[in-house]
């Protein structure tokens, strides 16, 4: 996630001090990771030097944590430009899970114990991340719903690969 | 395998066999009173002859099967008829509602089946559509209602008899997931809170992940998985 | 619209219809026999009239003894023909004498030399008759050798009982008996042919209306049946892109496929059904196949009409549907039926008929049209009404158990259906309930017009001229299964030589032959009576005056030559009327053997009146052997009514054969269509067995489904087909009398279709209602 796009689209509703900022940022996006101040510091600066943001003001008493940012013209530009560029999909082509699939198969291990063991734990974080959304807000919902369904897919994918362990067992070992 | 401790419903080395396809191979399986416990397994595994053999519909090739401390296998078919009628829920996949008869009349069938007077049935059952937020359906039927709020209906019917374990075989199997989450929703609060056992067959795992743990099921052998780690 | 678009997508519908597996087979089957049916009986109706014609003809140039008295003399182109008509258990046979006066004698139709004294040329029927053990007294009263057998041309029917013997001298009987000398065979002087007895009439119209009625209501439902899976299949076409009309042709053409194999079934059936007439009577009626032969444009009228239907109530049924890509629709909720046309259609039916009313009682004569189209219109009633009914009955039926809500529920939902399928039962019940009402009323009259006095006497015997009474008398009294012989000879007696203004009867008998006719104070041979008071006699008491002198006339007996006179002698004694065997008092004078009757006797016409013993059931054989006997021209009349009843039995058992096949139809339909319903709802049963519903419970909520639509058509049936019953009575002038035994025995085979259907449809309601229907597939 671009912390910097992120900031610079929270000022756009208007001028906040850096700490306002952060706080915004940890509500609404950071639940599972609130940011450092030292994260903030640096990424507005950065910000400022290409003059996608200016400081609208300083409170008295000085220090970083008291100037106020603004975003400029460009900034506002760069967030559209941002937002209107599609995530490049995770390939998703290195996986430990079909590593260790392949070795158990390769040692004469038993490979669906593996998968099983694994479905075991996948379903465990769901049912937490299940509980959490019914105890939640919308918000916790669809953060929830989208790491389930991310879940999901390491599921279909261990069903998959669990119904043709036999095959692949000959292309391993061949 | 032991029997676990206070167990509500247990299946040991259950066999059966359709003519040359072998359904379930030894499966084992147990609930305790309030638990949800998801059967999962690829199509084709056993999952619904499992549902099938421990709700008493199907009786085993082989095997035992307790329910309350009684031997399931050895009871008359009316017998596991009534036991089904009195002790047991049911929710399918679909063409489980009556088309004739009005969402509440459907709730009301198992309460009638067991003797109750009309009125005194469809007066409970419209207390348990209420509860699964579906009571404004009562007059209509079920060709009327979409999807999703036949099976609120179909669930409130499997828990209006007050059952002490709901089997549900798929039972999000025609909706969306949004729908399907909904149905699960009500299904796993209203049986807990009732204290009943869950035996949900389902394919997919975020309906699972609704289950206190799960088991499953490949070439018609049981692991449980708790028991297992 | 191209018609090769139309050839294409109907071609398409009759490889769907015969490509559906086992099941769409069996359906197309049960359509074309449903069809074939019908088409095999339009036939036979369009072939009648011809049949009727054929055997007029026939009947026409054989007729021998025409009535004309055109006296033929004798010469080498002559032939004596004398009539000697019997009767052999219920079936007349028809027989004649033949000698021919010189060899250019007309041969009769049938026969290739006329057979010599003591042989006989036979009809097929009478030979087999004659050969068989139950012929055997027959054989007895026809002692000739047969030489030969009479062809097609002189019968006019394959069951008609016929002989042409060969005699001698027939010549001098001419005078006596039935006969005459003709000089050709047939009526030159065509009498144009007597118009149809109007109660005939209408009971052929009835029975065709009645038997066809349920087979197009048959046709209509048939072509209708298999409904959901073709919607299934429909929806899939209109998903790969045909438009609603394609596929509306398409289903029409599955229907133009069931009735065009119908209609080859029903040719099939027909041809069948022509060469088993030739072994039937109907009404003492035969024919030969080759006289049922459809007139060609009645048969290719049929051949159209048939099929165009079926395309239309196809047509006609899916108007109401919609089909989508996903599935058929059926329009929303459909309107509330409505009473007031339905109700048109028994009541024009009525309107129609009712002019009629009373038509049928003499010479009175039925417009056809009216007959049909009245019938028709009220038997289609049913059909109209039928679902009005059930609807609103069902609507109003309240609570019960589970069972009969379920079916309950399920009928309210879907009223039509319901009522359709018990439509042609309805239909069927109602017209045989009708039919047999007819049937009992028309052969109540039969035995009801009869005065004679059965219980007195059953048989009569004319004694013909020339043969001695108190001997032929006593020959029938030593006849096995005669138990009384009552002998009277009749004669009159004129006031004056010539021109008599008045005569008065004689009868003469001894005492017990006498106190049959007239209550006498006391009889010893040689009394003579005079009985006054007598209905509708005014002379006797003035005629029969001690002293005076009456006249006898032979002339008046038809016979030439003597004339007398006889006075009445002094002692003669008053005696009252009473009813004598054939039911009318007679008045006169009673003389005994004793008495003065110097040539009187023997001018006398001998007649016998027989009193049988009920034990011996073939005594009226016995007499007419006796009879033949004495002279083959004497017929013994028989005054009974076993005739007529044992004639009623079979018709009423053909009805019931019919109406049972084409119930046993219905019934066929009714199953597929209740087993198709079962089929679909396999899943539903299987979970509602699930969650604990007896099977007990199920398989009741199955038979009050069929129970109470079939009970609800059942109750229309009677009451229409009584009210048609009684409009019927009521036109051949017959009071109405609900024939019960028919209407309870008529419901009661509809009852026994709906308990076989259900009982048949159990055990796959038992096998659909196993856990396996759970099984996702």
């Amino acid at each position: 996630m671009s912390i910097g796009h992120t900031l610079l689209g929270l000022l756009e509703s208007g001028p906040r001090h850096g700490y306002d900022l952060k706080r915004a940022f940890d509500e609404k996006f950071g639940h599972d990771r609130p940011l450092h101040y030292g994260q903030v510091y640096s990424t507005m600066s950065r910000l400022l030097k290409n003059g996608l943001v200016q400081v609208d003001g300083i409170e008295a008493g000085g220090g970083p944590e008291r100037k106020r940012y603004a975003i400029t013209e460009a900034g506002i530009t760069d967030v559209a430009r941002w937002l209107a560029t599609p995530e490049k999909p995770e390939p998703y082509l290195q996986s430990t899970l079909y590593t260790k699939v392949v070795l158990a198969l390769l040692t004469h291990r038993d490979a669906a114990d593996i998968l099983d063991t694994q479905r075991s734990e996948h379903l465990r974080s769901m049912r937490i991340l299940t509980d959490r959304k019914r105890k939640g807000d919308l918000a916790d919902q669809l953060i929830c719903d989208h790491a389930l369904f991310h879940l999901e897919a390491d599921l279909r994918w261990l069903e998959l690969t669990a119904a043709r362990l036999d095959k692949l067992r000959e292309a391993v070992t061949r | 395998m032991t029997i676990p401790a206070g167990s509500l419903l247990t299946a040991q080395d259950l066999r059966k066999a359709y003519g040359p396809t072998t359904a379930l191979d030894g499966a084992e399986f147990s609930i305790h009173p309030g638990e949800v416990v998801a059967v999962m397994g690829p199509s084709g595994s056993g999952k619904s002859t499992l549902l099938h053999c421990l709700a008493g519909i199907v009786p085993p090739d082989s095997g035992s099967i307790t329910y309350n401390g009684r031997e399931v296998t050895s009871l008359s078919d009316a017998e596991r008829s009534a036991l089904r009628r009195s002790e047991f829920g049911f929710v399918f996949q679909f063409g489980q509602l009556v088309p004739e008869l009005t969402c509440v009349e459907n709730v009301a069938l198992p309460l009638r089946l067991n003797g109750s007077s009309r009125k005194e049935a469809e007066r409970t059952a419209l207390a348990w559509m209420e509860r699964l937020e579906v009571d404004e359906l009562r007059k209509k039927r079920p060709g009327e209602v979409s999807g999703g709020q036949g099976q609120r209906v179909a669930v409130a019917r499997a828990l209006v008899t007050n059952p002490r374990v709901v089997f549900a075989d798929e039972p999000t199997g025609a909706l969306d997931s949004f729908n399907g989450e909904r149905v699960m929703d009500l299904l796993t609060d209203a049986a807990r809170s009732a204290n009943a056992a869950v035996v949900l067959v389902t394919h997919e795992a975020r309906v699972a992940a609704y289950s206190d743990r799960e088991i499953v099921v490949r070439d018609g052998k049981s692991r449980d998985m708790e028991r297992a780690v | 619209m191209s018609a090769s678009q139309w050839a294409r997508d109907l071609g398409m519908g009759i490889r769907f219809a015969f490509g559906g597996g086992r099941e769409g087979w069996i359906r197309a089957l049960l359509t074309a026999v449903g069809v074939g049916l019908g088409v095999a009986l339009l036939l036979l109706t369009t072939a009648i009239p011809n049949a009727l014609a054929e055997r007029d003809r026939r009947e026409e140039a054989r007729s021998d003894h025409t009535f004309s008295q055109k006296v033929v003399p004798k010469a080498d182109n002559t032939l004596i023909v004398l009539d000697t008509d019997t009767t052999f258990r219920d079936r007349d046979v028809r027989g004649r004498m033949l000698e021919p006066e010189g060899p250019r004698a007309p041969l009769p139709p049938g026969l290739s030399e006329f057979p010599a004294k003591g042989e006989m040329v036979v009809s097929p029927a009478l030979k087999e008759l004659l050969a068989s053990g139950s012929g055997k007294l027959l054989r007895e009263r026809l002692p000739y050798r047969i030489t030969g057998t009479i062809g097609e041309q002189g019968l006019v029917g394959s069951q008609e009982l016929a002989y042409f013997a060969g005699g001698k001298g027939l010549a001098d009987r001419l005078e006596h008996v039935s006969g005459a000398r003709i000089d050709s065979f047939g009526n030159p002087e065509l009498v144009p042919s007597d118009p149809w007895d109007p109660v005939l009439l209408l009971l052929v119209l009835v029975v065709f209306v009645v038997l066809l009625m349920p087979v197009a209501v048959f046709i209509a439902a048939a072509v209708r049946f298999g409904g959901e899976r073709r919607d299934r299949r429909l929806a899939a076409l209109r998903l790969v892109g045909s438009d609603s009309r394609m596929t509306r042709r398409i289903a029409a053409g599955e229907a133009l496929a069931g009735s065009l194999l119908g209609l080859v079934l029903g040719t099939g059936f027909f041809l069948l059904g022509r060469q088993l007439a030739a072994t039937f009577e109907v009404y003492h009626v035969s024919v030969f196949p080759s006289y049922l032969d459809p007139s060609p444009l009645l048969a290719a009228l049929v051949a159209l009409a048939v099929p165009t239907a079926a395309v239309l109530v196809t047509l006609l049924a899916l108007r109401g549907v919609v089909i989508e890509p996903l599935g058929v629709v059926r329009t929303a909720r459909p309107a509330r039926r409505r009473l007031w046309w339905r109700l048109l259609l028994p009541l024009g039916g009525l309107a129609m008929l009712f002019p009629m009313i009373g038509q049928g009682d003499d010479g009175g004569e039925f417009n056809q049209y009216l007959v049909v189209g009245g019938v028709m219109l009220l038997l289609v009633g049913v059909t109209a009404l039928l679902p009005w009914i059930v609807e609103r009955v069902v609507a109003r039926l309240g609570s019960g158990g589970i069972a009969w809500q379920l079916a309950v529920r399920r009928l309210q939902l879907s009223s039509g259906a319901a009522a359709r399928m018990v439509n042609g039962i309805a239909v069927a019940v109602a017209g045989a309930i009708a039919l047999q009402m007819l049937f009992a009323g028309v052969e109540g009259t039969y035995t009801a017009a009869s005065r004679y006095d059965v219980s007195r006497a059953q048989m009569q015997v004319h004694v013909p001229d020339g043969v001695e009474l108190a001997s032929t008398a006593e020959k029938f009294r030593d006849t096995q299964g005669v138990r009384k012989v009552t002998a009277l000879a009749e004669t009159y007696l004129a006031d004056k030589r010539t021109d008599a203004d008045s005569l008065v009867q004689v009868t003469i008998g001894d005492c017990a032959a006498l106190r049959e006719v007239a209550t006498l104070p006391s009889c010893r041979d040689g009394d003579v009576f005079a009985v006054h008071g007598a209905q509708y006699d005014t002379d006797t008491a003035r005629l029969a005056k001690p002293g005076k002198k009456l006249w006898f006339d032979s002339a008046n007996e038809g016979r030439p030559g003597e004339q007398f006179s006889w006075s009445v002698p002094r002692d003669i004694r008053q005696a009252q009327p009473r009813e004598d065997p054939t039911g009318t008092e007679r008045g006169g004078i009673l003389l005994t053997p004793g008495g003065p009757l110097p040539k009187l006797a023997s001018f006398a016409e001998g007649e016998l009146y027989l009193s049988l013993a009920p034990a011996e059931p073939d005594a009226y054989e016995y007499v007419r052997n006796a009879a033949a006997r004495i002279d083959p021209m004497v017929d013994p009349m028989v005054w009974n009514s076993v005739e007529s009843n044992s004639r009623y039995a079979t018709i009423r058992t053909g009805l019931f054969v019919g109406a049972a096949c084409v119930l046993a139809l219905i019934g066929a339909s009714l199953l597929v269509s209740q087993l198709e319903q079962l089929r679909e709802r396999r899943k539903l049963l299987s979970s509602l067995v699930a969650f604990g519903t007896r099977r007990r419970t199920l398989s009741l909520s199955v038979l009050w489904q069929t129970a109470i639509p079939i009970g609800l058509g059942l109750l229309l049936a009677a009451t229409v087909g009584m009210a048609l019953g009684a409009v019927l009575l009521r036109m051949v002038n017959l009071s109405v009398r609900v024939d019960w035994p028919g209407v309870l025995s008529m419901t009661g085979i509809g009852a026994g279709i709906v308990l076989v259907v259900t009982l048949l449809s159990l055990p796959p309601l038992l096998r659909m209602m196993r856990p396996d229907g759970l099984r996702t597939e």
